[in-house]
């Protein structure tokens, strides 16, 4: 009793927490009903706004004007490698100039496709061959091979970059713990929650429009999980193993590079798929900024509203992102299995048959290009466009089903979005300040309410509070309706094998396909606007509420469920007294992820016309106009830091509570 | 008391070997300013001073000699502190306060070169769960330790070839850990300690994770292996029959302190606590007990047969029971120096105390 008793005194408990809730509402509601009153508090003054762009632009110009030697410099070692990767892949080599100039072939697409059935073979067997290749086969005969071959290029450099800058800050931060908890962690976050629209601005101005500095929009954008990968690698690495490394009398030196970082090699490269994929997403819209290749081939299409173009080159995207995923991860997992033994000494050929045979095939199909056009370039006569056939699919739509369509979208406009949108511009800005920090203060203690506070303060008083509210209402109500598809589905997955089975390729295949691709069909049938955009975020953002909530029920320990069952519960009572409660924090957890990723989406939407932070950078970006894309940047990442730290704090309490 | 001058002299027989390693009042704590803590108290503190100071005493006051050649065993429950005596025999944790002598030189002094220049070439370990590097075949883990020290390729294959010859795993060079059982893999991991030709072995619960029947097996390899190499072992086991099996001398922990150091025989004969005692119950005594333990005074009877002093009951008693009539225990000159009874035979193997006439 006494010790309930001081608790009791020490934290308010439950029904103290509701009074609060129902004063603080009611004054919001106050300021709101009597805004004629308190203007302020409602609309953050325009006086007041505070110019943080005009800084921002300031420091920008500044950078530029005195650091384009260093910048210069950067695009022009950054930009030899690349070169040489595009015109490997995409471009011919050209050697000299004018009447003389002698042309080197790229790589012939007979031997590239050839290379991609051997490393699918090499990586998984006679399937992954078919897939990978397959995808590539396809990539060919719908004429979008040098746009795709464009975006691997860019790819193929990116990603190595990535990777090693991830292992030495990922060192880094395993190393020198202060370094980890003050630099890397908070950067990794800032890095993950800004949007991708966000991180072209600068490099558009530092670099100008060319595909180096979308090369380095990619590798900043890429490179975070290779560093946490890093660092959970390291971690994991068996004590024992350290250990012996020490016992054998190795250098720190030898112990990290041959002991450790080979050990952790299975978390590596976990890592690097995501890189890839990170990487392959970032390049598609760093397209906005020259890079070029199937991104822009998209934007493009979707600028001049061809949408067949549009669907095709988004096909050959999402063809692009299967081949990289699976063969990455094919090779992941059988660096988690571990090697199999083979004969001593055998010969490169003997060791690497599938390498070597790789090699000469592009060696010997690129020799034939110089001589044989079919294996220069993809033959006209057998590519095929699909472009007229969905044109004609969507017509065929929209005169049928235009009626349809329209109801729905109008009646989805005016009933739903609308007045939600109209209630959360309204929304006092001091009044969500003021109720988030509550939140925080509940969840977590007065740290984290500041820290939410001031972090939607700055949403307010940079004059982006309408905008925000606007992006705020989109992601919202797109997250929720993502959770409420999702997550029943995830249910239903935890309690049929068979349905998991269904699911989970497609899920997978979700998760790997670049934003962009979300667009597309969507726009096809709802044309641009905010029905669109909420459509498409619901449709990328419902993969970790399925993912999450059927881990969560299937991890709930089989001795529980089995404790329950003696005990006399029914299927139904097992699950909702036993499974549900248990599986609750990892279904927040899913949640959570779900609002990062809408956050994400909504942003990108803003190429199909909302009208909130998103094109504010969007605009930003076509005004090459730094300061007002970076807050407006600063002010989205701020949103999903605020949204992502009061679940983890709720998260991290109901964890607690079970112990 | 010529069994007293007898067992005098062998045990000043086995003292004659020189101090390999040596532990000087080595303690380890846990917890903020520990070395702090125990240095300003000149290495004396209570296990209530310890607690007190919001510390935890993983090694606490540990005072031991082990001699060049012997199986030195430590041996406690899981928390007793003996990995982390292990560990700063070896210097993997620093000790808080103390002394590690190996061959008289303080451990805790040498250069942080000096110390990876001892363990290059004069320590090995081996460990529980093997450590192995999952991405190196056999060959190549067995290498490593060669490999690291700039050995070339050959001279260091040659070597690890040798060393797998030895531990009976040829034929099983390229495969990689994965495709090993676990015994397979304790091989590996004794090949690759050996590979370097260390003086002093130290083996943490080698054979703990493998199951019963392996881990006989394991046990008489290594067995085996000593015959040959006359390594000076340390040897951590949670299980007491291991202990005996393999010991010269075991050291039982709890709660980070050494509570006795002795022969297997000296344990059982002579628990110095309760909680020894505890430990060497179920010991099947007849195989630990020697002749010299049971062993009275010549009555003058007539005797059936004649024993080592050395000899384990186990031994002869199927004998000396048939026999009916007491065996002399005679030394090595043949010099009969007491006998022992069928009669004492029956009571040990029957579990009954009886007070003895030497005792």
């Amino acid at each position: 009793m006494t010790v309930t008793a001081s608790a009791s005194e020490q934290r308010p408990p439950l029904q103290r927490w509701l009074v609060i809730w129902a004063v603080a509402l009611a004054a919001v509601l106050v300021v709101f009903l009597m805004q004629d009153t308190f203007p302020w508090a409602v609309n953050y003054p325009a006086s007041a706004v505070v110019p943080v762009s005009d800084w921002v632009s300031a420091l920008m110009v500044w950078i530029k004007s005195n650091l384009s030697w260093l910048t210069r410099s950067i695009t022009a070692v950054l930009g030899v490698p690349l070169d040489f990767a595009l015109n490997l892949l995409a471009k011919n080599f050209k050697i000299g100039h004018g009447a003389e100039a002698f042309t080197l072939p790229r790589l012939s697409w007979v031997g590239v496709c050839a290379a991609a059935f051997l490393a699918g073979y090499a990586a998984g067997g006679r399937k992954l061959s078919l897939l990978v290749g397959g995808c590539f086969l396809y990539i060919a005969l719908f004429g979008q091979w040098t746009s795709a071959m464009l975006t691997l290029a860019l790819i193929s450099i990116a990603v190595p970059f990535c990777i090693l800058t991830g292992l030495f800050v990922g060192i880094w931060g395993w190393r020198k713990p202060w370094a980890e908890r003050l630099v890397v962690s908070p950067a990794l976050d800032l890095m993950q929650t800004i949007p991708t629209f966000a991180y072209l601005i600068p490099m558009l101005l530092l670099f100008g429009n060319s595909p180096v500095s979308a090369m380095i929009a990619t590798a900043i954008f890429a490179t975070p999980p290779m560093v946490r990968a890093t660092m959970l690698g390291l971690n994991r690495v068996p004590l024992e193993i350290g250990e012996f490394s020490d016992m054998a009398g190795c250098t720190a030196r030898q112990k990290l590079w041959r002991v450790l970082l080979p050990s952790a090699r299975p978390t590596l490269m976990v890592g690097v798929n995501q890189v890839i994929m990170l990487a392959l997403n970032m390049v598609i819209i760093a397209s906005m900024i020259g890079a070029g290749g199937l991104g822009y081939d998209v934007l493009l299409a979707l600028r001049a509203l061809k949408v067949g173009e549009a669907m095709e080159a988004g096909l050959a995207i999402v063809a692009l992102a299967i081949a990289l995923d699976r063969l990455s991860q094919a090779i992941a997992h059988k660096q988690a299995k571990g090697r199999v033994h083979q004969e001593a000494n055998a010969g490169l050929w003997r060791r690497y048959p599938n390498l070597t045979l790789a090699i000469a095939v592009l060696g010997v199909t690129t020799l034939l290009g110089l001589f044989v056009p079919a294996f220069a370039a993809v033959p006209k006569a057998i590519t095929f466009t699909t472009a007229p056939l969905w044109k004609a699919a969507v017509n065929w739509v929209t005169i049928n089903f235009f009626d349809t369509i329209e109801a729905f979208r109008v009646a989805l406009i005016l009933n739903v979005l609308n007045p939600l949108r109209a209630f959360c511009e309204g929304f006092p800005w001091l009044g969500a300040v003021f109720l988030l920090g509550l939140a925080g203060y509940q969840l977590s203690g007065l740290r984290l309410a500041a820290l939410v506070a001031a972090l939607t303060a700055f949403c307010a008083i940079t004059g982006l509070w309408e905008k925000t509210m606007a992006t705020v209402y989109l992601c919202g109500i797109s997250a929720f309706i993502a959770c409420l598809i999702g997550i029943p589905i995830g249910l239903m997955a935890a309690r049929s094998d068979r349905f998991e089975k269904v699911i989970t390729p497609i899920i997978d295949t979700l998760q790997v396909l670049p934003s962009f691709c979300f667009i597309i069909p969507v726009v096809m049938l709802f044309r641009v606007g905010d029905v669109t955009a909420m459509i498409a975020t619901v449709a990328f953002a419902v993969v970790p509420a399925i993912r999450y909530t059927n881990h969560g029920i299937r991890q709930v320990p089989p001795a529980l469920i089995e404790a329950a069952k003696v005990s006399g519960c029914t299927p139904r009572q097992t699950f909702f007294r036993v499974q549900l409660p248990l599986a609750l924090p990892e279904i927040m957890l899913g949640v959570n992820q779900t609002i990062l990723m809408a956050l994400a989406m909504v942003i990108i939407c803003a190429m199909v016309g909302t009208r909130d932070l998103g094109q504010e950078v969007f605009i930003a970006l076509s005004k090459a106009d730094s300061g007002r894309g970076i807050v407006a940047g600063l002010a989205i990442a701020f949103i999903g830091i605020v949204a992502d730290r009061l679940f983890s704090a709720w998260t991290a309490k109901a964890r607690a509570k079970l112990g | 008391m010529t069994e007293m001058i007898e067992q005098a002299s062998s045990a000043a027989g086995k003292d004659a070997r020189p101090v390999k390693l040596a532990c000087r009042n080595v303690w380890k704590l846990f917890g903020a300013n520990a070395a702090k803590f125990i240095g300003e108290r000149d290495g004396k503190a209570s296990m209530a001073d310890v607690a007190a100071a919001g510390l935890v005493g993983a090694v606490r006051a540990v005072d031991l000699e082990i001699r060049q050649g012997e199986i030195f065993i430590i041996m406690g429950l899981s928390g007793s502190g003996k990995s982390t005596l292990v560990r700063c025999m070896s210097r993997l944790v620093e000790p808080s306060h103390g002394k590690v002598e190996f061959e008289g030189n303080d451990l805790l002094k040498i250069s942080d070169a000096a110390l990876i220049e001892l363990r290059r070439h004069r320590m090995g370990m081996v460990f529980q769960n093997f450590a192995l590097l999952p991405h190196l075949n056999v060959l190549d883990n067995i290498a490593f330790p060669l490999s690291i020290q700039g050995q070339d390729r050959a001279t260091r294959e040659a070597r690890a070839r040798e060393v797998i010859e030895l531990v009976g795993l040829r034929g099983r060079e390229h495969f990689y850990p994965r495709e090993l059982s676990g015994g397979q893999q304790q091989r590996v991991g004794i090949a690759r300690s050996l590979a370097t030709k260390p003086e002093i072995w130290f083996l943490d619960e080698p054979f703990s994770a493998l199951d019963p029947l392996i881990r006989r097996e394991m046990q008489d390899e290594l067995m085996r292996l000593q015959t040959m190499l006359h390594k000076t072992i340390v040897f951590i086991t949670h299980d007491f029959d291991e202990a005996i099996r393999l010991a010269d001398r075991i050291a039982i922990m709890k709660d980070g302190e050494v509570i006795q150091i002795g022969t297997p025989e000296q344990l059982v004969v002579d628990p110095a606590t309760d909680y020894v005692a505890e430990f060497t119950r179920d010991v099947d005594r007849a195989k630990v007990i020697s002749a010299r333990s049971l062993m009275r005074a010549c009555e003058g009877a007539e005797h059936g047969g004649t024993v080592a002093p050395e000899a384990k009951i186990s031994s002869f008693s199927a004998e000396i029971v048939t026999a009916g009539k007491p065996f002399a225990v005679v030394n090595g000159t043949g010099k009969p120096i007491g006998e022992v009874t069928p009669q004492a035979v029956i009571d040990l193997l029957a579990g009954i105390e009886r007070p003895r006439a030497g005792a």
